[in-house]
C-alpha cells in the first residue's frame, strides 16, 4: 500500500516536471509562432506591406483590421540595421518582437516626436563596438539593442476610419529597413 | 517484475498529469498578471519582456503577436458583466466611457482570433468613426440584426470575443490597479 502511494507520489512530482519542462519549450518548439508564419511570405531585412486580415484569411490571428501593417523580418548577423519609418496622419507605432514573439521594446510616433521614427538596431556586442564619441555626438540617435539576432520590426499605421486605409498604407511604403554591413 | 511496473505506473501517471496541465494552461488561456475592469481583461506584461512563461507558451503556439506595452493594450471580453458567454445569435451592448487613450478600437473576434463574414463587412470601431452622445458616452450593439447607430455585426455565429485596444495609453504602464477604469459596461439584451 505505502509502495503503491510512493509511486503516486512520484508521478505527480515527475508530472510537474513535464508540465514546467513542456511549458517554457514551447516558444522553441511552437511550428506555427508569428516569425515562422511570416518567413514564407517576407524577404530578410526589408520592409514589406502585410495583407490586411479578412474573414477568410488572416496572416496571424487577433490582428487590428483598423492598421495597416509592415514587417521587416531582420537578421543582425551581416550588420546592424537601420529603420527610417515616415509616421502618417493619425498613429503609427513600432514594435520589436523577438524571434520567439516577445515584445521587447515599442515606440509610438508621439514618443519619438519628429516626423519620423528614426531607429538603429544591433545586437549588443555590435553596440558595444560603436565608438563612443558617435554615440555621444548624435544625441537623437535612438539604438535599440536585440536581444536576439533575428527577429521582427513592425510597423503599424492606424486608419481612424476605413477611408483612410489607402493613406496608412502608402505612409508605410515610405519606410525603410536596411542593413549596415559591419566596417 | 513489481518495480519495472510500480515505474511503468509512474511514467505514464507524470505523462498524463504533466501533459494535461499543460494543455489545461494554454488552451484556458490561463496566464499571470491581469489586470480586470468589468467584463474586460488585460495582460500589460505580455507585451515586454517581463511576460510569463504561460503567456509566452500560448502566444508562440497560436502565433500572436501581443501589442507593445509603449504601444498600447489589448482588453479581451468573453462574456458580459452578469457571466453570460458571448453568442452570436444574442444581442449585446457596450456603453460608457473608455480609459484615457489616444485612439481605441474594438474589434469582434470568433474563438480562434479571425475575422467574422458579415453583409456589412464590419468588424469593429475606432475611436474616431464612432457616434457619440453630447456628454461623449457611446453605445455600441453588438448582435446578428441591424440596428441603427453604432452597430457591430455578429454574423451569428456561436461564440466570439471582443478585443478592446488602448493606444497611447497609461493603462498598463504604472500600475495594475482597477482605478483606472472605466472600460463600457456589457450587458446582454436578449436572444434571438
Amino acid at each position: 500500500m505505502i509502495r503503491w502511494l510512493l509511486w503516486i507520489l512520484g508521478g505527480i512530482l515527475l508530472g510537474g516536471i513535464v508540465h514546467l519542462a513542456t511549458v517554457l519549450a514551447m516558444p522553441r518548439a511552437a511550428s506555427k509562432d508569428a516569425y515562422s508564419r511570416l518567413v514564407p511570405i517576407t524577404p530578410v531585412n526589408a520592409m514589406v506591406p502585410l495583407a490586411a486580415p479578412t474573414p477568410q484569411s488572416s496572416i496571424m490571428p487577433f490582428m487590428d483590421p483598423a492598421f495597416a501593417v509592415a514587417v521587416c523580418r531582420y537578421d543582425l548577423s551581416s550588420g546592424s540595421i537601420k529603420l527610417n519609418a515616415p509616421v502618417s496622419e493619425a498613429y503609427t507605432s513600432v514594435t520589436f518582437y523577438t524571434r520567439d514573439s516577445v515584445a521587447y521594446y515599442a515606440i509610438n510616433d508621439r514618443a519619438a516626436g519628429r516626423r519620423a521614427i528614426e531607429l538603429d538596431l544591433m545586437t549588443p556586442e555590435q553596440h558595444a563596438q560603436v565608438p563612443e564619441e558617435e554615440d555621444v555626438t548624435a544625441a537623437d540617435r535612438l539604438i535599440i539593442d536585440s536581444p536576439t539576432t533575428t527577429g521582427l520590426i513592425v510597423l503599424r499605421a492606424l486608419a481612424p476610419e476605413p477611408d483612410f486605409l489607402p493613406m496608412a498604407r502608402s505612409a508605410l511604403a515610405a519606410a525603410q529597413c536596411h542593413i549596415e554591413p559591419v566596417q | 517484475m513489481r518495480l519495472l511496473f510500480g515505474s511503468f505506473f509512474t511514467f505514464v501517471l507524470a505523462a498524463m498529469i504533466g501533459l494535461g496541465a499543460t494543455w489545461f494552461m494554454l488552451t484556458r488561456g490561463v496566464a499571470f498578471g491581469s489586470l480586470t475592469i468589468g467584463a474586460w481583461t488585460a495582460w500589460p506584461k505580455s507585451g515586454s519582456q517581463e511576460i510569463d512563461p504561460y503567456a509566452h507558451a500560448i502566444i508562440s503556439r497560436d502565433g500572436e503577436l501581443p501589442i507593445g506595452i509603449g504601444d498600447g493594450v489589448a482588453f479581451y471580453a468573453r462574456r458580459d458583466d452578469a457571466g453570460h458567454d458571448f453568442d452570436g445569435r444574442c444581442t449585446f451592448t457596450l456603453s460608457g466611457m473608455t480609459p484615457p487613450a489616444r485612439y481605441w478600437t474594438v474589434t469582434l473576434y470568433n474563438l480562434r482570433g479571425g475575422l467574422v463574414a458579415d453583409a456589412i463587412d464590419r468588424h469593429g470601431f475606432t475611436s474616431e468613426e464612432i457616434v457619440r452622445d453630447v456628454d461623449g458616452r457611446f453605445t455600441i450593439t453588438v448582435g446578428p440584426q441591424a440596428r441603427p447607430g453604432n452597430w457591430l455585426p455578429t454574423g451569428g455565429i456561436e461564440r466570439f470575443v471582443l478585443v478592446w485596444r488602448l493606444y497611447d495609453t497609461p493603462i498598463g504602464v504604472a500600475s495594475t490597479t482597477m482605478k483606472e477604469g472605466p472600460m463600457p459596461a456589457v450587458a446582454r439584451k436578449g436572444c434571438s
